[in-house]
């Protein structure tokens, strides 16, 4: 269970697919123009990473290894193929709006990155856990840019008016420029509280070898 | 269907629907590979010459065999499948017959399998109903966009190899904002309509 949280974790924060690892790109940047549409990506995805996850993790002792790449985008793009015709029958507005990205899952470097490094070498329950945690980093990742982007974007949030009526949407935000902008900004701000603990780890490594040296130095000077 | 048409479509799916600055199609190779003009150039000549053929291959995997056995729904499937044999095939045959060609493009070509930006003209091509020409050709010039696209963003890059900023913003944050800044300038282009 420990074990699980710390797996969690890692994909949520600590080796977050999309803001740490800078993995699928694409759809971060397309489909964060609004919250609604940020969540549905995300969510699609997660469950497709979990599926192929567990189906690869089953599969890991006899799928050869020459062809291991092509067999794993066969299990992802069959999974893709279901989730959206289940989402053109469930949520059909969703669907419409969210275009050609659903087909591209396929092609999402994440889905492909987890098969290869993690399934591929892990049972399937933690398998299960990798493709949960990581497919809610990635929709944490895109509700996230979605939020900056929408509420200042079009002073929205989930389709609802939040900024008061006198306050100027900054378009660009929401046009493809601002995903980029949004994106840097956010992900310069995620390098920075990175830098600040790395700093601080070797600034606590210096220290403790300064202590180490001078403890050695009274030592020898008593001896 | 005129020149004129021809003409048009692709002027549009170069600049106006250009796949990186206003569809998203294809970042992952813009941002990866745009350290230098040089490579930059190679992957976006493999990425046309891939385009190309898998557009005009795709388009007769589905009319000549998906839509006559109502199949439609395994799109996805069948074309990611086809786009990956068909680059390594365009692998081996430059390997054999054009070496010169397989030096430059060799490295480039695997990472092809999965860029997005040809199963995505592959599947666009099918949504709007194109033939066969026009299939081609909205392959080719989209490519050449996207060609371009990277090309242009490497030569930029090149140039802040030099600049010392924040180091915050160090790496790939400076990356997606000269791109945001460039997407700026591509945006003009959208209010173009034919």
């Amino acid at each position: 269970m420990k074990n699980f949280l710390k797996q969690l974790k890692e994909g949520l924060l600590d080796n977050n697919p999309t803001l740490v690892q800078l993995l699928g790109m694409c759809p971060t940047l397309a489909t964060t123009t609004s919250v609604k549409n940020a969540f549905g990506m995300g969510l699609a995805t997660t469950a497709v990473l979990i599926c192929s996850n567990l189906f690869i993790s089953l599969l890991r002792k006899f799928i050869p290894k020459q062809v291991r790449i092509a067999a794993y985008i066969v299990v992802i793009s069959g999974f893709v193929t279901a989730v959206e015709l289940l989402m053109r029958a469930y949520f059909y507005s969703l669907y419409q709006s969210l275009g050609l990205f659903i087909p591209l899952i396929v092609v999402n470097c994440i889905i492909l990155a987890r098969a290869e490094a993690f399934a591929s070498k892990n049972k399937p329950l933690p398998s299960i856990v990798d493709g949960v945690s990581m497919g809610l980093g990635f929709t944490l990742a895109l509700a996230l840019l979605a939020t900056i982007r929408e509420l200042f974007g079009s002073g929205t949030l989930f389709g609802y008016q939040v900024m008061p009526d006198a306050y100027e949407p900054i378009t660009v935000l929401i046009l493809p420029a601002g995903a980029f902008l949004t994106l840097g900004f956010l992900i310069a701000v995620v390098q920075k509280f990175r830098n600040n603990a790395e700093d601080k780890k070797r600034l606590a490594e210096i220290r403790e070898n300064r202590d180490h040296a001078t403890a050695e130095r009274k030592e020898e000077t008593e001896a | 269907m005129t020149l004129g048409s021809v003409f048009l479509l692709m002027f549009s799916a170069i600049l106006v629907e250009n796949f990186i600055f206003s569809k998203f199609y294809g970042c992952c190779p813009f941002l990866g590979v745009s350290e230098h003009p040089d490579t930059a150039l190679g992957m976006g000549m493999a990425v046309t010459f891939v385009m190309t053929v898998s557009g005009a291959a795709t388009w007769a995997v589905y009319h000549y065999f998906l839509a006559p056995l109502h199949l439609e729904y395994l799109k996805t499937v069948a074309f990611i499948l086809v786009i990956a044999a068909l680059v390594q095939f365009i692998e081996m045959f430059l390997h054999r017959f054009v070496p010169a060609l397989y030096s430059a493009l060799g490295i480039y070509l695997p990472l092809i399998t999965t860029n997005c930006a040809v199963l995505s003209s592959a599947l666009l091509i099918v949504q709007k109903g194109y033939n066969f020409v026009e299939a081609i050709c909205f392959g080719f010039a989209a490519a050449l966009g996207f060609t371009m696209a990277i090309v242009v963003f490497a030569g930029v890059r090149s140039r802040m190899t030099m600049a010392d900023p924040p180091r915050a913003f160090k790496g790939f944050p400076l990356t997606l904002i000269t791109a945001g800044l460039l997407a700026m300038a591509f945006s003009c282009f959208s209010g173009v309509q034919f």
